[in-house]
């Protein structure tokens, strides 16, 4: 096991779920801001490396800094959707080992489901698909699923699986927007939305945001919490449109997970929780195929019979994920706080046995970033 | 459309459906770009626009069921010429459309005040 040199000292959510009207996307990131400082015994005005990006601010960074007070010399507005901030965290290493800032905050805030998911991501018009009236994001999804069942005979009830183990996690974390039973028959009845994804195939649409602060790992021994090694991390763009990705059942993950697999010498069956975006349930699937926890076209049987659910063989998406935790829009840096916070052992009930290391891969657009970080305990 | 005023690479397009056919571009290599690019986007320019015979196979279909409207079929074809795009299936039931569905370009408009575009019906299976 190899590492950057690079140590998270402070994770932290901002409030969840539904905030009171008239709460702004940069009002939950400064929050999650100001208390992952908090988490890892710092002030603010430490920070000197600004990493952040919502569908809701044409400038994150500006308005981030503005709220909070600070004048970072580096800094960087990244928005390839919903992996984003894998990608914040792989520039914030190098720029913290290039000696450009000392401490990086990487930061989310959406107000999605109070505003409506209209009026938080308006996409701008594309003359090759707009007029046909895809239901975007989730027909994207829909066509990658609908051709990953046509090759290798994944079926509905598999992807079901994904979406009732999420919320088996979800029942355990206080968090989570969702955490009522939910049955494989409920999944497979529920109204399709584009065939062959169900309501329950499709993440929440909540408000949210995060934030997490890194730096190199001599000045983390000062952090008031265990630091979290960042081992490895890789990134990819395939596309933009899902009528140019090249074949919709193999996504970057391939790429990005094996850049970050060589750089911490490590591989799949060294991981202990596995944090996959669940924008949908195909998601999950396809990253476990691509990231190398089974072979291409097996994600339907690895998931089967609650293997990913808790007790399973893998623990999967812990926090309950996009789709019964929450998700804000681009959810990736919820999934690294709860890669860090499994690592810590603070994760409550829903506790995984000791992990030592953990995945975190971000999706963003129609399968089109990935981007893949892996955290771990140094020994 | 004289070929020397300038037009954008959307409105030639647009040009060719409004004559029912499916334009798109191939480069010097002989290979298939779509959607079409500006002349100097490429590594491999020129690039010369020509016609596609409308013939593919569905890559893939999903059912797109609104909540007040009627499901349509929505597609990605693989053109014959080695490009792909997204359309509708038109003319028959939704749910009917499969991956490997032989399909034929018509031109239609999809909304009554939007542009005529390239839609497919079905002309057979590839089994």
């Amino acid at each position: 096991m190899k590492s950057t040199g690079v140590s998270v000292i402070g994770v932290a959510e901002s409030d969840l779920g539904m905030s009171p009207p008239d709460t702004t996307p940069v009002d939950l990131m400064a929050q999650a801001a100001g208390r992952a400082a908090a988490d890892a015994g710092i002030s603010i005005s430490e920070i000197d490396g600004v990493f952040a990006a919502t569908s809701q601010l044409r400038m994150a960074p500006l308005a981030l800094s503005e709220y909070l007070g600070i004048h970072p010399r580096y800094f960087d507005g990244t928005n390839i959707g919903g992996a984003s901030f894998m990608s914040h965290l792989a520039h914030a290493v190098e720029a913290l080992r290039a000696g450009l800032c000392t401490t990086a905050l990487i930061a989310y805030g959406s107000t999605q489901r109070s505003v409506s998911r209209a009026a938080a991501s308006p996409r701008e018009p594309n003359f090759y698909e707009t007029p046909y009236r895809p239901v975007l994001p989730v027909s994207a999804y829909a066509l990658a699923a609908a051709r990953h069942m046509h090759l290798f005979g994944t079926t509905r009830r598999q992807l079901a699986e994904i979406a009732v183990a999420a919320r088996k996690w979800a029942a355990m974390n206080p968090k989570a927007w969702n955490r009522a039973l939910l049955t494989i028959e409920e999944v497979l009845e529920a109204r399709i939305i584009s065939s062959p994804l169900s309501k329950y195939d499709c993440c929440l649409v909540t408000d949210g945001g995060g934030a997490l602060i890194l730096t190199t790992t001599d000045r983390a021994a000062d952090a008031s919490k265990q630091a979290i090694s960042v081992l490895g991390y890789g990134e990819h763009l395939s596309h933009q449109s899902i009528s140019k990705m090249a074949e919709l059942t193999e996504t970057g993950a391939v790429v990005s997970g094996k850049a970050a697999y060589e750089m911490a010498g490590l591989g799949a069956g060294d991981v202990d929780v596995a944090i996959l975006y669940d924008a949908f349930t195909i998601c999950t699937l396809m990253f476990l195929e691509d990231l190398g926890f089974c072979p291409k076209g097996k994600g339907g049987d690895f998931v089967a019979e609650g293997a990913i659910a808790p007790g399973g063989r893998l623990p999967v998406n812990t926090n309950g994920g996009g789709l019964s935790y929450c998700h804000p829009g681009m959810y990736g840096m919820l999934g690294m706080i709860e890669a860090v916070q499994q690592l810590r052992g603070a994760c409550g009930e829903r506790q995984v046995e000791a992990p030592k290391i953990a995945l975190a891969h971000g999706n963003g657009g129609v399968l089109s970033s990935q981007c893949t970080v892996l955290f771990g305990i140094e020994q | 459309m004289s070929g020397t005023e300038p037009i954008s690479p959307y409105r030639r397009y647009l040009a060719g459906c409004e004559a029912s056919r499916l334009s798109f571009q191939r480069d010097a290599t002989g290979a298939a770009i779509f959607p079409p690019r500006m002349p100097d986007a490429t590594d491999h320019g020129p690039l010369a626009w020509t016609d596609s015979a409308g013939a593919g196979t569905i890559y893939s279909a999903t059912v797109v069921c609104p909540r007040e409207a009627e499901p349509y079929a929505l597609v990605l074809v693989d053109l014959d010429e080695g490009f792909r795009m997204m359309s509708r299936v038109v003319d028959v039931a939704a749910e009917s459309v499969e991956i490997g569905d032989r399909v034929s370009a018509d031109f239609r408009k999809l909304e009554d005040d939007g542009p005529v575009l390239p839609v497919f019906v079905k002309t057979g299976s590839d089994a």
